[in-house]
């Protein structure tokens, strides 16, 4: 079954330990400006949302690498960058139409989410369920049952 | 590891920044954070120096584990003398801005001297530079951090910042980080702002690694993780309610101090407590509580964000729009200070004036408390509206503390004699007595007529009046570790000592004390032990959390303070408790403090002994 990260603004708290988990996956340090999920506050309106990269299955990214340096892992679905191709010229954070493929200045190459080869850590470290990792065709099936369970508590009635 | 062993000095007389090795043979004495930044400020300045003189210095502390994975990473502390007690104080803050130290790599920032002109300190990893803050000078901390992150044209800075009220001496003035978490209590940001400091801002991108076993380390969070999941005040009370959760609890069992603690229950606590947050208001059918929300690596998540209802008073008129926002909402200290200590009762009024102690960097429990205080001495005929500017100050007028607020923010009128503390401001109208304070420190919102062990937790506190010194209502109300009657003074000597070292232990780790609603050391201890190099057992956090206890209060001996500083107002030691299940109680203080000195190895006058002088290393 194909999975694919699933977030739920609602229940952030803004608590940023998927940044820390992330960050210590991929870089082996605690460090939220490695992060490839991050969290944004929007302070006015009291709102959290945590962002990454959603796997498009007709990714721009790929298709703008002059190199081939980002394939798609089959079994994860998850578009991947491979640092040995990858010659940092940052064109597919241009073709991203989400912002969701960055460049790190300590390695010369662009960082982007991998789903963690299908064992996503901001997922598991996430400590209210916001992130969670879940049937790439259903995505909705949480919020389908939410509603489900006020529809027939509205029927009861 | 854990710790990025270095610290940067700052020097703001000569306006030098110099980075030096941390001092690795005392971090293995007092771990770090609140231990190890009282070990350097009492090794580093006179204990008798003029809190607000350049003598006086001022650290800014992370812990070895602030800024890891471990929940409630977030913490730092602001070790200096106090201008408001003339002892030590450490007050302790979350948010963002401490993990983001950590990040850009130094365990503490130590500040010396005085800048010829306004600074702030801009730290990016490994650059630090002082630039000038005339720009801001006299501004509020809000509008502080809007203009560092315009300037620098960086959203993801992280500011700490003092108001116009530091600058202008109000003693009890906080450094407010993050726009509303705040390093509260005992005036920092008075010595912040006599330093001519206004701000911090830091870009820290380097991570926070150094750890001793990588693998350990997350088997121990992720254990210790799980039992704050697994916890009922830790899960669901402080989620749902904050600290607010205790406002109800409080008040029922008759521990609620009232108007400037004449009473002991409210009748209006139900109105402002965690509950009615969640209530739909009439005009926008929201209720004050927008979200929870969590500081750095928090799994808790017990803060508040809330709004103040459209209607109100508060919004009406000119220039309030940053008031219709979303911002940091009542916590339970500052909804009993700035309510039931006044006899206020409305949440927005509370939520408003809690917006502008964070606005302009008040401690809201110390400015709450003086309020009280004012009130009191109005209700007498002492004060008057020709002292207070023609402000009412009777009990329960929401306007009057809204007005205060204001006026104490900015360090104007009326507002700079409440920004003196109760202590000074009862001395100034002839009545030192209802001033509900100890070592000049306000109270915060548990009566110790119904609570025995707070009055000796209060009595002997090292910064003066405080809960979060040894939190024995934990045990006392709540049964946390064992539950202890509230109303016995047998066996709360002994008590207090355990929660004050205890405390001592957490508050230098970079962790929060309320995780203790759920962990005890033993849950820390592992997360500590694979952090950190060196031994680091349940025996030796034991032995530290008792060293740092006695540093604090060597310091504080040695700063003029005796014995007799630990005391309690008279009310709490002679006017009885007026109803509830504490009726008929004072505090019988004199039945524990000889036990606690015995206890603590001090002499009857309160001293430390040779022999535990020599066995801490103090």
């Amino acid at each position: 079954m194909l999975r694919s990260l699933h977030i739920d603004p609602q229940k952030c708290t803004g608590c940023l330990q998927c940044e820390m988990a992330c960050s210590y996956e991929n870089e082996k340090v605690f460090n939220p400006a490695k992060s490839r999920i991050k969290v944004f506050n929007f302070h006015d309106e009291g709102r959290f949302v945590p962002y990454t990269c959603t796997q498009c299955a007709e990714a721009w990214c790929l298709h703008a690498c002059p190199v081939e340096a980002i394939t798609k892992n089959k079994l994860t679905g998850a578009m991947e960058v491979a640092d040995s191709v990858c010659v940092g010229c940052k064109v597919c954070t241009i073709a991203c139409p989400f912002g969701t493929v960055n460049y790190n200045e300590t390695t010369g190459k662009v960082i982007k989410c991998d789903l963690c080869g299908g064992d996503p850590a901001c997922a598991k470290a996430c400590p209210t369920a916001a992130i969670t990792y879940v049937d790439a065709n259903f995505t909705g099936l949480e919020r389908m049952r939410a509603w489900a369970a006020k529809t027939s508590a509205g029927a009861r009635a | 590891m854990a710790w990025t062993r270095k610290i940067l000095r700052v020097n703001l007389t000569q306006g030098t920044c110099t980075p030096e090795a941390l001092n690795m043979a005392w971090a293995r004495d007092y771990l770090g954070q609140r231990g190890l930044a009282s070990k350097y400020l009492a090794e580093e300045i006179d204990p008798r120096v003029d809190a607000l003189s350049p003598d006086n210095k001022m650290i800014m502390t992370t812990g070895p584990l602030t800024g890891t994975a471990a929940s409630t990473s977030s913490r730092y502390s602001i070790v200096t003398k106090s201008p408001l007690t003339g002892a030590i104080a450490c007050s302790n803050s979350g948010g963002f801005f401490g993990a983001e130290l950590k990040n850009a790599g130094w365990d503490m920032i130590i500040f010396e001297g005085r800048a010829p002109a306004p600074v702030y300190l801009f730290l990016h990893n490994d650059r630090a530079e002082l630039l000038s803050a005339e720009a801001i000078w006299g501004r509020s901390v809000w509008e502080t951090d809007h203009w560092i992150h315009q300037r620098h044209q960086d959203p993801q800075i992280r500011v700490a910042a003092i108001g116009a009220g530091a600058e202008k001496g109000v003693l009890f003035a906080a450094v407010v980080n993050d726009l509303h978490r705040a390093a509260g209590r005992s005036g920092v940001g008075t010595v912040m702002g006599s330093k001519n400091l206004k701000a911090v801002a830091i870009r820290g991108e380097l991570g926070v690694g150094n750890i001793r076993d990588p693998e350990g380390f997350m088997k121990a969070v992720v254990d210790a993780k799980a039992v704050l999941a697994g916890n009922a005040v830790t899960s669901a009370g402080l989620p749902t309610y904050g600290t607010q959760v205790l406002m109800n609890v409080i008040n029922e069992m008759g521990a609620m101090p009232t108007r400037n603690w004449r009473e002991i229950q409210f009748e209006g606590a139900s109105a402002i407590s965690g509950e009615a947050m969640h209530e739909p208001r009439a005009s926008d059918c929201k209720p004050n509580l927008v979200r929870n929300a969590a500081c750095f690596g928090c799994t808790i998540a017990c803060g508040r964000i809330s709004t103040i209802d459209p209607s109100h008073f508060t919004l009406r008129g000119e220039g309030r729009d940053r008031y219709k926002v979303a911002s940091g909402g009542l916590e339970y200290e500052a909804a009993w200070a700035l309510g039931s200590d006044t006899g206020v009762s409305d949440i927005d009024a509370l939520t408003y004036a809690n917006f502008i102690c964070n606005e302009h960097g008040l401690d809201p429990i110390s400015f709450g408390a003086t309020v009280a205080a004012a009130m009191e001495l109005y209700t007498m005929g002492v004060l008057t509206q020709a002292h207070t500017g023609g402000i009412a100050l009777d009990f329960g007028n929401a306007e009057a503390l809204c007005t205060l607020a204001e006026l104490t923010g900015r360090g104007e009128g009326f507002g700079l004699e409440i920004g003196l503390g109760s202590k000074r401001l009862c001395a100034r109208y002839g009545h030192p007595e209802l001033s509900m304070t100890v070592k000049g420190q306000e109270f915060p919102a548990y009566d110790a007529r119904a609570i025995k062990g707070m009055g000796l937790t209060y009595a002997t506190s090292n910064r003066g009046a405080c809960h979060l010194r040894s939190y024995t209502v934990a045990s006392e109300v709540l049964g946390i570790p064992v539950k202890t009657d509230p109303l016995a003074t047998e066996g709360k000597a002994e008590l207090v000592k355990a929660f004050q070292d205890a405390t001592a232990v957490v508050d230098s780790t970079g962790l929060c004390v309320f995780t203790t609603f759920a962990w005890t050391l033993a849950d820390i201890q592992p997360q500590v032990a694979a952090a950190c190099e060196g031994d680091w057992s349940m025996e030796k956090l034991a032995e530290v959390g008792e060293r740092i206890w006695n540093l604090e209060r060597q310091f504080n001996l040695d700063a003029g303070l005796t014995a007799a500083d630990d005391t309690l107002p008279p009310r709490l030691l002679k006017e009885p408790a007026n109803t509830g299940p504490a009726k008929g109680h004072v505090n019988e203080l004199d039945q524990m403090l000889p036990e606690y000195y015995r206890i603590r190895g001090w002499t009857e006058d309160g001293r430390l002994k040779p022999d535990l002088r020599e066995r801490l290393g103090v």
